[in-house]
């Protein structure tokens, strides 16, 4: 873009771009530019989910920029997005996508993360998207920015622009270095004011300096300090705690309370709202035991399902599907088939168990209000405290402390609301955090649900029939990677979200994103029945699944795991514990083998070994990344053999880690991780990929090792035992 | 009732007035502003909340501060000394043993705990010593190998240290 005026040195900021200054009128852009404190700034686009993000706003927003760039009177260079940081390390990653576009050391770039003052409207951090989606338009803003300071260098040095190069953070004239102007030189008491509207030129990834090398986390520093701020370690004056009284069931109602033994405990306050009864206290501790003293009963819930019955609910519960994909056509495939194979699949309900508990803390102060919270989207949660309040949204800040853990599970923030309605009756501000205990009642489940895969073979062992139906797991990777020619793929239900048909509600409790929604079952259901066919053709899981792909970027990736993995694949069972598991995950390929042991006694896996290869395109952070696929791998042992929420008539029985086990650093395997290079592919997701794979790729390793097939999650010793005996 | 509790927090005396019977996470992250430790379950489970009292692993979430009384906590703030990080948690930095951070405290201080009593464990000892403390994130691979890493620059601190 070229610039359509030249640029002042004024108290205004100089705009450039086709519509001028006209367009960036509204209200959240001047306060932005008012913060923003003078400098170099780039508005950008980030394209993807903008139609959710319409969606969510009602419309209006299609060019509105939503993120920005700033290059500081010092030199240093910030980025502002509505993303947020849970371990994740986007706060790295985009730090070094920046550091190389616009030539300046890492530890000058700043991220300014989900705070809804400071930064524009971001639909949510979830579905391994930015890295993906974010990454390529801060890109070009950042090369727009390394655009106008050479210009302004160009005037500065006397130079012409093309005779100019950028290093560590100043311009310099390629043929005589000496001659240079720092970024802060340049920009000095400048504002300047751009919006991105064309691509500028952007570097070629063999020009990077800092992308494709692994960099330590920025944020490491302040984690092992302790100094790194959570929303729970927010302390404002005049804050009270709040414990609140919570039902024994979902769905049971409020009868009758008693509070007046509460009341009487040294410092505590309640407070009530209807169904929403807490105790307030300036220790957490103590509003906690001044709850305990809280008598009440609740009517009986309506719900009558558990987990012995609700594999047969969920199927009979909707009888709407989306057609995932479908070409070709059954009954030819069906004709076509040698040998058919029908089987069915099984995944119960499991919870996010975040490190951190949901969190958030509220200041009212007349018409405003601020809030720290723990969440995924610090925009929708902006929108649900200044709908509770009545307030609009621009009187109401959202700030996202560093988050612990979010696994799709802090896309909803039930403790901001309750936070806030609390802060509201108590006149002054308020802290809820969770216990364990709320967590696992108030969790958004990942969907129990089944999977009826019918899979057909021709003589010359191709799969040439797939017709695949899954109800309330969501369609993410429900299309299988491989080439067949007559295939359905259908899924009933409202996806993981829940929802579905009319009035019937298919879950007893909430239900949402879990890293890597959909996938995880549906790869299970999906790649186990891969399986079974390669039995039934006679062949090992290996030769049988390139036999029948013709992908072949996932050719590479799954030679490369097999090189790495070094054993021989032999039709299964061989009693090795060898199993391999194969996705295309939203365009990052992964393939995953696994070696195990399984005791027939006790019915316990143990994971000896798990090989990864993963292309994801071009890798911004190699470091970042294998940490992400070893987190992914490690997570994906807890919903493959042990995580499962129970529940009854509306109560869930697992309320802590003692009975909902996760991994644990007694089942670490060793795990080994190939990064397959592929730069020329734009950035792909690398949050989620990986863990998609580890149902299906152990549940494959214990047929090999034992000859039974597991056909529900998590395979836990009692149901290895059942399937051991059921072979008898 | 309230009672005065006199305690080493990090090197420093401290006195609290408290119900003694209240456990030590609340007392530290509340009374005394020390938020590094974490909660993360509440009931002994997860080891968020780990702390050192006179040099023991010590989950505080299950421990009444009355127990404090004339000894000494060590908590993750204690840990860095003027501005420099110790050993082991510069080796967590090194090494990349945390994503989300939440259970790092109480991971750098379950292995400082570790160390202190065996200077130099093998794999197997640490995953052992740390099978208590959960990582959500999954970065357990990392902080066995931090661990080791730190485990050999303290040794050759003690080396220097002697040759001095
Ligand atoms: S918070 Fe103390 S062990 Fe979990
Ligand atoms: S780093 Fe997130 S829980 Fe351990």
């Amino acid at each position: 873009m070229k610039p359509a005026k030249t640029m002042r040195n004024d108290d205004e900021y100089t705009m450039f771009g086709p519509n001028g200054g006209g367009s960036w009128t509204t209200l959240e852009r001047r306060e932005f530019l008012k913060l923003a404190g003078g400098g170099l700034i780039v508005f950008f686009a980030v394209g993807d989910g903008l139609a959710l993000q319409e969606g969510q706003r009602g419309g209006g927003y299609p060019d509105d920029p939503n993120a920005y760039l700033k290059v500081g009177p010092d030199g240093r260079v910030a980025c502002f997005t509505g993303k947020i940081e849970m371990g994740q390390g986007i706060f790295t990653s985009l730090a070094m996508m920046l550091a190389d576009e616009l030539d300046v050391p890492l530890d000058s770039v700043d991220m300014v993360m989900g705070d809804t003052a400071l930064c524009p409207y971001d639909a949510g951090t979830f579905g391994s998207r930015s890295t993906k989606y974010f990454g390529p338009p801060m890109r070009l803003a950042a090369a727009e920015a390394r655009g106008v300071l050479v210009r302004l260098a160009s005037a500065r040095l006397g130079a012409a622009e093309d005779a100019l190069l950028t290093k560590d953070g100043a311009v310099y004239v390629a043929k005589s270095p000496a001659k240079r102007a720092t970024y802060a030189e340049l920009i000095g008491g400048k504002k300047i004011a751009i919006r991105l509207e064309q691509k500028p030129p952007i570097k070629h990834h063999t020009k990077h300096l800092v992308s494709g090398k692994p960099a330590l986390r920025t944020d490491a520093r302040a984690k092992v300090t302790g100094e790194a701020k959570f929303t729970g370690d927010i302390r404002i004056p005049g804050m009270l705690y709040a414990a609140i009284l919570r039902p024994p069931a979902h769905g049971a109602k409020l009868a009758s309370v008693d509070t007046s033994a509460a009341e009487r405990f040294p410092g505590a306050r309640i407070v009530r709202d209807g169904d929403l009864v807490a105790v307030l206290h300036d220790k957490p501790d103590l509003a906690a035991e001044a709850l305990a003293l809280v008598e009440a009963e609740f009517g009986p819930s309506d719900s009558k399902l558990d987990n012995t019955i609700i594999f047969a609910h969920l199927k009979q519960v909707e009888s709407r599907s989306e057609v995932v994909v479908e070409s070709g056509n059954l009954d030819e495939g069906a004709k076509l088939a040698a040998k058919t194979v029908e089987r069915s699949y099984f995944a119960h309900y499991v919870a996010h168990a975040p490190s951190e508990p949901h969190t958030a803390v509220v200041r009212i102060d007349a018409d405003k209000a601020e809030v720290w919270a723990s969440t995924q989207s610090p925009f929708r949660a902006r929108q649900e405290v200044a709908r509770t309040l009545g307030l609009p949204e621009a009187n109401v800040r959202v700030m996202t402390p560093f988050v612990g853990c979010g696994l799709g599970g802090k896309n909803q923030g039930g403790q901001i609301v309750e936070a806030t309605r609390l802060a509201r009756l108590a006149g002054k501000p308020v802290q809820v955090a969770w216990t364990r205990k709320e967590e696992f009642f108030n969790d958004s489940f990942r969907p129990a649900a089944v999977y009826d895969v019918r899979a057909g073979l021709d003589a010359a062992n191709r799969i040439v029939l797939w017709d695949y139906k899954n109800y309330q797991a969501g369609s993410r990777s429900s299309q299988p990677v491989y080439d067949i020619p007559h295939k359905r793929v259908l899924s009933f239900g409202g996806g993981w979200g829940g929802g579905g048909e009319g009035a019937v509600r298919a879950h007893p409790f909430a239900t949402g994103a879990w890293r890597g929604p959909g996938s995880n079952t549906n790869i299970f259901a999906t790649e186990s029945h891969i399986d079974v066919m390669a039995e039934a053709a006679g062949m090992d899981p290996l030769a049988f699944r390139f036999h029948n792909l013709a992908d072949a970027r996932m050719k590479k990736v799954v030679t490369a795991a097999a090189d790495k993995f070094g054993r021989t694949f032999a039709k299964a069972p061989t009693g090795h514990g060898y199993g391999i598991a194969i996705t295309d995950y939203l365009g990052t390929y992964v393939a995953t083998m696994a070696e195990i042991e399984v005791d027939k006694q006790k019915g316990t896996v143990r994971v000896r070994r798990v090989v990864c290869a993963q292309d994801t395109g071009e890798v911004i952070n190699p470091e970042g990344a294998r940490m992400q696929i070893e987190g992914c791998i490690t997570m994906g042992l807890g919903y493959a053999l042990t995580e499962e929420i129970r529940f009854k008539d509306g109560r869930v029985l697992d309320e802590n880690f003692d009975t909902y086990e996760i991994p644990r650093f007694s089942w670490l395997p060793k795990i080994e991780v190939v990064l397959v290079d592929n730069p020329d592919m734009a950035p792909q997701g690398c949050g989620e990929p990986a863990v998609t794979v580890m149902g299906a790729v152990i549940a494959n390793a214990i047929y090999d090792a034992i000859g039974v097939r597991m056909h529900t999650l998590p395979m836990t010793p009692a149901r290895i035992k059942e399937a051991l005996a059921a072979k008898r | 009732m309230d009672k005065t509790i006199r305690f080493k927090l990090n090197g420093k005396e401290v006195l609290v007035d408290s119900p003694p019977e209240r456990m030590l996470l609340w007392v530290l992250r509340t009374d005394l502003g020390h938020t590094g430790t974490k909660y993360g379950c509440g009931e002994g489970f997860c080891g968020a909340c780990t702390v050192l009292v006179d040099g023991k692993p010590t989950l505080s979430c299950q421990f009444p501060l009355a127990g404090a009384e004339g000894k000494s906590v060590l908590t993750i703030e204690g840990l860095a000394r003027g501005g420099r990080l110790h050993p082991l948690q510069q080796a967590f930095v090194d090494e990349g043993a945390l994503q989300c951070g939440y259970c790092t405290p109480g991971m750098i201080l379950q292995a400082y705990a570790l160390l202190l009593r065996k200077p130099n464990p093998t794999e197997a000892e640490i995953a052992d010593a740390l099978d208590v403390n959960l990582c959500r994130c999954g970065s357990y691979n990392r902080i066995i190998a931090a661990v080791r890493t730190a485990s050999q620059a303290m040794k050759m601190k003690v080396v220097d240290h002697e040759a001095r």
